[in-house]
């Protein structure tokens, strides 16, 4: 018994520890993990709505998911297993970046310059717009270029080549050039303490840039295969993946090389009284709201009138900002006659603000309330006060009801 | 009257770039270094040294040149082996070159199209060039050397539809400025605007050749840049990655002395822009522009070193812009006529080429007058054609913005249009007569 105990205490574990561990770079948000977004088994897996295998022989989906596996998979991990399938299945296909050789700073590339060689995977020097601009050249002759930029942060020296070199590329050459196979992916979005600039999410800057292609997945089976969408669009896209998202959102993904279709928004949720529109981590935010809404805890049931509980609010889940799928959305408004649409970019110049533009177009007669924004202030994101700052569930919530009650 | 420009130092100027750059004359002698630090071949000294040159005692880099202004081989120059067929199609393109600029400089001036650049004083630089590429090199562009496209056959067809943005403009169907060109088919990628974008570019492009077993060891990707282009962070990327990563990309910089009104002084503190090239590591040379044989001899090396180390390669070539930046410029605003009046006279690289010719006996008065003739006529009948075609079909506007399938915002924004045109088309005056403009007059629109 003593020599038990004694090898216990040896073996350093502390029982019952109060030891505090930071949180992980990336960020970590365990709300996410009792998320009903998240498909927890294999059968739930290959339910999921709109997933296209690429070796699709089967017409009927039911037959379709007998003989396929599913592994669990956190974010980056999905984020990995679709570039390994692009890879091995496109000998155009090369990755870079910088640090993407050793794995990258948040995994993504893990084992991927060990497995296809550093002539397919490999760093470049610390030079976004050289990322950028040898992506284009790449591309424009015809090869698939995936290239990373390693905060969304620092997309912004990129700017000239997204903007006016890769986004156009296609329409000043009428077709006789295009850099269709041209991919960056980026991390996105806050993680609770990543300040000015780990945390930005700069969609709306880009939205403005025709023929470019905004992708934004919330989890990892919708990373997975957007990813592959992307990558396989013949369009120049950015695919934004939130970094709070890649250790916190984990499922069972299936193996096999399937997409999810871009320009289509998917509904999470169905109601009749009141739509939401929202991507990336506010998603999670929303269903937490809703949650609340029907069942307020204690504290906030003041807050929310009895009348009120048993509202039913469809949740959409935009998934491709540019081009976002407008009728989706429109018929929704037009069922609920009410609009919240959550983004944790700032308000001015977001994308909400293009969506609000655009619905109130479409619905105006069918509108009892007017489109609300539920977004990050008109400030850079700020450190300390990240709480406040972000559209988090009470905020999402708050809308909600006033949305209602208008 | 030619008056020869002698200089004395001949040798060809090419720098390699080294890891453990060479010591110059202030610096002790490796034998009393005290080693290196890990992982480097840099020696340790003891005598605090700075330096700011690539060449020993601050001097430049000298300029490579084979035949002087007199059209005559400098003493010890190795003149490169063309024959006479090589040396009359790269005199014939270079003649054409102000013939054509000629042309449609004064076209804008009269308002038939909307703008311009010409490449007066540049044509050695860029036809030399040309000339030592392989016709499926894959050519990335700044604007001023739509020379390359020539010698290749793009023709002045091609040019005048996409000057006057016709419905046959096969660069881009009316879609950019005019000398935006670009053409697949001749390995010349679609110029652009922006300047430098087209640099790490390059690199990606220089990449993909490497990937393709087709292609490697047997093609580079070559980028054009004015001097004032290279300021630009892109160069830096470009060069960068070209060196690192590495891909086979030869850069060729067209220093001809000005940015629109800014000069070179108040572009670079440096020694231009082949000081840079050892700062990557990589091979450097710097040319003499105007001397096409120059050009031709040190773009072939350049090419050569690229294939065979599949790296980056500057080539530096010094010239000098005779004509205004373009269209919308009047250089005289800053800088003397006297100056250009002179360089016009005393360096020029079509003169000069042609005293080298017609001391071999392959060119004559007759056949330059017959040239210049013939030249005229055939870029006045490629205008007269592209004069009275219509600009492209109204819905074009709409087109290729995307890949696959057209978004609702453009499909919609089409259709608005259409609304328009059918409701204002015949009551709103700049629209009656612009419709005219265009092939179908806008009822393309309404389909």
């Amino acid at each position: 018994m003593l020599k038990t105990l004694a090898r216990i205490h040896r073996s350093g574990r502390r029982w019952q520890s109060t030891e505090v561990h930071p949180a992980p770079a990336g960020g970590h948000l365990p709300s996410i993990a009792t998320s009903t977004f998240l498909k927890p088994t294999r059968d739930l897996a290959l339910r999921t709505a709109g997933l296209r295998y690429v070796d699709q022989t089967e017409q009927d989906p039911a037959r379709e998911m007998v003989g396929r596996e599913t592994r669990k998979m956190n974010m980056y991990q999905a984020v990995r297993d679709a570039l390994s399938i692009a890879l091995t299945k496109d000998d155009t296909a090369v990755v870079f970046g910088e640090d993407v050789a050793f794995g990258g700073v948040f995994r993504c590339t893990m084992g991927l310059a060990e497995e296809f060689g550093r002539e397919r995977v490999f760093n470049t020097p610390l030079t976004e717009q050289g990322i950028a601009g040898f992506g284009v050249g790449l591309a424009s002759m015809g090869h698939t270029a995936i290239a990373e930029i390693q905060f969304a942060d620092y997309i912004f020296p990129a700017f000239d080549q997204i903007v006016n070199e890769a986004a156009k590329f296609r329409f000043r050459s009428s077709g006789n050039f295009d850099v269709g196979k041209l991919t960056f992916r980026t991390p996105s979005m806050a993680v609770g303490h990543g300040g000015h600039y780990h945390s930005q999410s700069p969609e709306g800057f880009f939205m403005g840039a025709a023929g470019l292609k905004l992708v934004i997945p919330r989890s990892p089976i919708q990373a997975k295969g957007l990813l592959l969408s992307s990558i396989r669009d013949p369009n120049p896209v950015i695919f934004m993946e939130p970094k709070v998202l890649y250790r916190s959102s984990v499922e069972q993904v299936p193996m096999d090389d399937y997409e999810i279709p871009l320009g289509k928004a998917e509904t999470l949720i169905r109601g009749d009284d009141l739509t939401i529109v929202s991507w990336g981590t506010p998603i999670y935010h929303c269903e937490t709201a809703l949650k609340m809404l029907s069942h307020p805890p204690p504290s906030l049931a003041p807050h929310v009138p009895e009348s009120l509980r048993s509202a039913k609010a469809e949740l959409i889940d935009l998934r491709t900002i540019m081009p976002w799928d407008v009728e989706t959305i429109a018929e929704s408004v037009n069922r609920t006659g009410r609009l919240v649409v959550v983004h944790e970019a700032g308000r001015i110049g977001g994308v909400g603000a293009e969506i609000g533009a655009e619905i109130q177009k479409r619905c105006f007669l069918k509108l009892n309330a007017p489109v609300r924004l539920v977004t990050g202030w008109d400030t850079p994101v700020p450190m300390q006060y990240e709480k406040f700052y972000m559209p988090d569930p009470i905020r999402v919530l708050d809308a909600v009801v006033e949305t209602l009650t208008y | 009257m030619i008056r020869t420009l002698r200089l004395r130092a001949t040798f060809p100027a090419v720098v390699r770039g080294h890891r453990a750059m060479g010591t110059t004359a202030q610096l002790p002698s490796p034998e009393h270094a005290h080693g290196h630090l890990p992982s480097s071949t840099s020696p340790i000294i003891s005598k605090l040294h700075f330096f700011n040159s690539v060449m020993e005692g601050g001097k430049q880099i000298p300029t490579y040149r084979v035949i002087d202004g007199a059209g005559q081989p400098l003493e010890g120059a190795a003149v490169p082996d063309i024959d006479e067929a090589l040396a009359r199609r790269i005199y014939e393109n270079m003649v054409q070159l102000p013939i054509l600029d000629d042309i449609l400089y004064n076209l804008q001036r009269q308002g038939r199209i909307v703008f311009y650049m010409t490449a007066y004083g540049e044509e050695a630089a860029i036809i030399g060039s040309a000339a030592a590429l392989a016709p499926d090199d894959e050519v990335l562009a700044q604007y001023r050397e739509s020379g390359v496209l020539l010698w290749r056959g793009f023709g002045y067809d091609n040019v005048m539809n996409q000057c006057f943005g016709t419905h046959l403009d096969v660069c881009g169907k009316g879609k950019q400025m005019p000398v935006h060109y670009g053409s697949r088919e001749f390995h010349y990628h679609t110029i652009s605007s922006p300047l430098a974008t087209q640099i790490p570019q390059a690199a990606g492009v220089g990449y993909a050749l490497k990937r393709d077993p087709a292609r490697l060891g047997k093609n580079c990707a070559v980028v054009y840049f004015g001097e004032g282009a290279a300021s630009e962070g892109d160069f830096h990327a470009g060069m960068l990655l070209a060196s690192t990563i590495p891909s086979p990309t030869m850069f060729i910089a067209r220093n001809n002395g000005f940015a629109i009104s800014t000069p070179s002084s108040e572009q670079y503190y440096g020694d231009g822009i082949a000081a840079r090239g050892p700062g990557y590591g990589i091979h450097t040379v710097r040319v003499d522009g105007n001397d096409v044989l120059a050009v031709y001899s040190a773009v072939k090396e350049a090419r050569r070193l690229c294939l065979e180390e599949g790296r980056a390669v500057l080539v530096e070539t010094m010239t000098y812009r005779v004509g205004h930046h373009s269209t919308s410029d009047d250089s005289f605003a800053y800088r003397p006529r006297k100056e250009v009046e002179d360089r016009k006279r005393l360096d020029n690289p079509i003169v000069r080429f042609r005293l080298f010719l017609e001391s071999r006996g392959w060119w004559s008065k007759d056949e330059e007058e017959a040239l210049t003739k013939r030249v005229k006529q055939e870029v006045l009948a490629a205008y007269k054609k592209a004069e009275t075609l219509p600009k492209p079909e109204l819905k074009e506007m709409f087109t290729e913005v995307y890949g696959g399938e057209e978004p609702w915002n453009l499909r919609e924004q089409r259709e608005e249009l259409a609304r328009l045109v059918k409701k204002y088309g015949d009551a709103w005056e700049p629209w009656k007569s612009e419709l005219k403009k265009h092939k179908g007059g806008g009822k393309d629109l309404l389909e």
